[in-house]
């Protein structure tokens, strides 16, 4: 069955309510693919802790393993888990109470105050 | 539970709808209340624009225009890589109430999945997992 974007989204805030996995998703946003191994080189977090968060990550969609030489596995960020979780926030961010009272406001004051109401401005 | 793909609110105002279309609808009006600058070129597929002083700018596209009850665009969702297709759309009905106006605003769309792509990308990730990940932990085990 496919992901709803809830589901989606909540994997999402669950992988990034963790400190390590923000730091492991950091980490490749910022400098791209890496192992297992290079994130333990480069994090305060064991390399048996970074394979667990790795799963989680890759099952929430976050990130997608690459077949490197060697059987490396390189992990690099997928972005459209991120996009969906994106589309939440920006229902939670929409303010339109806000604007909704300026207009009250401007209407107000075009219909007290002389002239058309570009003139009024500021 | 679960997030709004939807927002709605309700205002009175103590202005006629011709008043009030005139505010949603002109430049002029949205550059009084909404952005600090606007454009509009008031027809179904028109493109509508407005910027903010500190830089910000929202393209819209008019879709719905029934002067002067019903005003819709839509929009990019805010926060979205500018090629991404989805929008959200916006629709302002307006209903005379005694000498005022009752002015409702839905936004709707916050919640869609572009089916057919995301699922694609989604589901050839999510394949092959257990294998790789066995590989994984066996090497990490092993080192």
């Amino acid at each position: 069955m496919p992901p709803d974007s809830e589901t989606v989204a909540e994997q999402v805030f669950v992988a990034l309510a963790d400190p390590s996995r923000r730091a492991i998703l950091a980490a490749l946003a910022a400098e791209g693919p890496a192992t297992a191994t290079d994130l333990a080189g480069r994090l305060p977090i064991t390399r048996q802790a970074i394979a667990k968060h790795l799963a989680l990550l890759a099952e929430a969609g976050l990130v997608t393993a690459q077949p490197g030489e060697r059987r490396r596995v390189r992990y690099r960020l997928r972005s459209a888990p991120m996009q969906v979780a994106q589309q939440f926030l920006a229902a939670l961010a929409r303010d339109w109470d806000g604007p909704l009272g300026a207009l009250k406001d401007h209407l107000d004051k075009s219909a007290h105050g002389p002239g058309p109401a570009g003139a009024t401005k500021l | 539970m679960g997030f709004p793909d939807r927002i709605e609110r309700t205002v009175e105002v103590a202005h006629p709808p011709a008043k009030v279309w005139a505010a949603l609808t002109t430049a002029e009006g949205l550059a009084a209340w909404f952005g600090n600058e606007a454009t509009i070129d008031l027809r179904p597929g028109g493109s509508a624009r407005m910027r903010w002083a500190e830089g910000h700018v929202a393209e819209m596209r008019v879709e719905r225009v029934e002067e002067p009850t019903v005003f819709g665009f839509t929009w990019h969702i805010y926060g979205l890589p500018e090629d991404d297709p989805r929008r959200t759309y916006v629709e302002f009905t307006l209903e005379p109430a005694g000498a005022g106006t009752r002015l409702t605003v839905v936004e709707s769309g916050f919640a869609q999945l572009p089916e057919d792509t995301y699922h694609k990308a989604f589901d050839g990730n999510t394949q092959g997992w257990a294998s790789e990940l066995g590989e994984l932990v066996a090497y990490l085990d092993a080192a």
